[in-house]
């Protein structure tokens, strides 16, 4: 059961969803919600979003896991000086290979958390939703007051917008 | 219109149908053959189960393990299974960073193929380590007397990689498949939705989910990329590390590295081309699909048939006796007959796939794929077992002896990946319901924009 007033609109055609949307954003409705089964690339430019952030988490994890992977290596080493096979203590070069899987390790793990961090940030919790946009329709989803909602409404059927209907 | 060509690579269905086709192989009540598999599979873990509970009794004398042969059917049974992996992150992460689009049909069943398996390779250290209940030592821990494992041992670098392969190809499989267990919780109902409800992590398919997704899923395979390759190579160094003869060779890397997916190419075959008929999915995975792993077979199993000419070429150019000794006993030996076995079914069986008639058969690359199976795992057979039987002193050579508790344990691992492969087809989406949709060209009222700005 939503909790978000506002209206939801579904499209068969992607276009007419995106004309949709940048006719809504600029009418001043910025917190639309696109709703569909895969990503489409008309759909982000419409949006106009920035490129998501995650990297950052991939590159902080990244250099975490190498940096943990040499520290881990070399610290243990000298913490208990054992000369192996003739080479140094702290052999670096022997320790490139665990330096390079936790490198990819925690990158990954940090990718995975961004993926989660992230998307929890915008809480969907309470917007409407229908089964048929992970099939083959788009939903758009504008929260707005009682007053707008016609005028929001009338913007997607002008788009020929399948059903639309007012979530309050 | 007749249609006079098509981009074999692009589905033929529309949104809709992809996922009513997929959604019915888990909806869709199990058919008697399922059960009979399933069951089989369970009889051979209890079989495997069974078996390391008599290892855990009476100890690994139960294996054949005798000097100078310590490493033997476990060991080689590990090298098997990880290899097999390979292939599922080769067509998940690689052709995913090359866009390769008929990647796309194929490459969630290969992508558990390849979790499945390195649970499974992993057993094998442990089972191999003999007290099983200490294999904890492996992992750098606060201990009390403060004692760390030694870095320096290609067998420590191992512990990583398996771990971080298993870890990275895990995560990369649930992450695919959030959005597609969210599909089919929209198509389920009763206990099922709640199940899927909770599986898919509250996905919606919101423009502010895919734009996380999308991103972190081409880092991910761009981090799995570079760790399939480091991953086989650290296996090749457990042994190319050392001065036995046959082990100790520079090439073993890129060597080991497409011998394993060659194997993974082999098990995929073997697995989804029955179940394509199975799960009724064949117009989703079709001839095109098959001429490409075709094709992917005969790469690897090219690169494999100029390693093992140079193998046999560096033994004899070197001149050093032990090398030439054991090079000429892999193929004139006691156990020659395994050594041809591996060059036959992968040097030579591979090249058949240069006709195009026999890569469009799919009885016969069927028929190739249990070759594949068969010669890769007497490729490690041969490099690790028998490497052993002949080093430096003729007085200490030695003979396999594999014993009942090894061939069970072998047996059992196939009921082991087997029964999680079984599991999963039948509960998980086996094809890729998004990054199928993601190729089918959503429909548009306007088809032609660029015609009139």
């Amino acid at each position: 059961m939503s909790t978000t007033s506002g209206v939801l609109g579904a499209f068969d055609h992607v276009d007419d969803a995106a004309d949709a949307i940048r006719e809504l954003k600029a009418a001043g409705h910025k917190d639309l919600t696109v709703y569909s089964a895969a990503p489409q690339h008309e759909i982000e430019e419409a949006l106009g979003d920035p490129v998501s952030p995650v990297r950052m988490y991939t590159l902080i994890g990244g250099l975490t896991g190498c940096a943990a992977g040499f520290g881990l290596t070399i610290w243990m080493s000298r913490d208990w000086a054992i000369k192996v096979g003739g080479k140094a203590v702290a052999a670096i070069p022997a320790y490139v290979a665990i330096g390079f899987e936790l490198t990819i390790l925690v990158g990954s793990l940090a990718t995975a958390a961004g993926i989660v961090i992230l998307s929890m940030r915008k809480s969907l919790r309470g917007r409407p939703y229908s089964p048929r946009f992970s099939d083959d329709r788009i939903g758009v989803f504008v929260p707005c007051s009682d007053a707008d909602a016609s005028t929001v409404a009338s913007v997607m059927t002008r788009h020929h917008s399948v059903e639309v209907t007012r979530d309050a | 219109m007749a249609v006079i060509a098509r981009d074999p690579s692009m589905p033929t269905q529309t949104h809709a149908e992809v996922t009513r086709d997929v959604v019915r192989t888990i909806t869709e009540k199990p058919s008697n053959g399922y059960y009979i598999l399933a069951g089989t599979m369970a009889f051979l873990v209890l079989v495997l189960f069974g078996t390391l509970g008599a290892l855990l009794k009476y100890g690994l004398g139960l294996a054949g393990y005798s000097p100078p042969i310590m490493w033997s059917v476990y060991i080689t049974t590990f090298v098997f299974w990880i290899g097999i992996g390979h292939a599922g992150t080769l067509i998940s992460a690689i052709l995913f960073l090359f866009r390769s689009r008929w990647r796309t049909a194929v490459y969630r069943s290969t992508e558990a193929m390849t979790v499945f398996a390195v649970m499974t390779a992993a057993l094998f250290p442990i089972i191999h380590i003999g007290r099983q209940w200490l294999f904890y030592w492996l992992i750098p821990y606060p201990n009390q007397r403060f004692l760390w494992p030694n870095f320096k041992s290609p067998l420590m670098w191992d512990v990583f990689a398996i771990s971080t392969y298993l870890t990275v190809s895990s995560t990369f499989l649930v992450i695919g498949l959030v959005p597609d267990i969210a599909a089919v919780r929209d198509h389920v109902s009763g206990w099922k939705k709640k199940l899927y409800s909770a599986l898919s992590l509250g996905w919606t398919g919101a423009d502010s989910q895919w734009r996380h997704y999308t991103r972190a899923y081409l880092y991910l395979a761009a981090l799995a990329t570079p760790l399939v390759l480091s991953v086989h190579s650290v296996v090749s160094w457990d042994f190319a590390m050392s001065i036995i003869p046959g082990w100790h060779g520079t090439i073993f890397a890129p060597y080991f590295v497409a011998g394993a997916i060659y194997s993974g190419i082999g098990m995929v075959l073997t697995l989804i081309i029955p179940l394509r008929k199975v799960l009724k999915i064949d117009h989703m995975i079709t001839k095109y699909h098959f001429d490409n792993l075709a094709k992917l077979t005969l790469f690897t199993g090219s690169i494999l048939f100029y390693a093992y000419a140079m193998e046999y070429f560096i033994a004899w150019y070197s001149g050093n006796t032990f090398e030439q000794t054991t090079f000429w006993r892999r193929a004139f030996g006691p156990n020659w007959w395994a050594g041809w076995t591996m060059i036959i079914c992968n040097a030579f069986v591979s090249q058949l796939l240069w006709f195009k008639k026999i890569r469009a058969s799919i009885p016969a690359l069927f028929v190739i794929s249990i070759f594949i199976n068969i010669g890769m795992w007497f490729e490690r057979w041969v490099i690790i077992s028998m490497s052993l039987t002949n080093d430096y002193v003729p007085y200490a050579w030695g003979q396999i002896n594999p014993t009942w508790a090894d061939w069970c344990i072998l047996a059992g691992s196939f009921g082991w990946f087997g029964l999680w492969f079984t599991l999963f087809y039948k509960n998980f989406p086996i094809v890729a319901i998004q990054e199928i949709k993601e190729m089918i060209p959503m429909s548009r009222r306007d088809p032609h924009p660029e015609l009139h700005g």
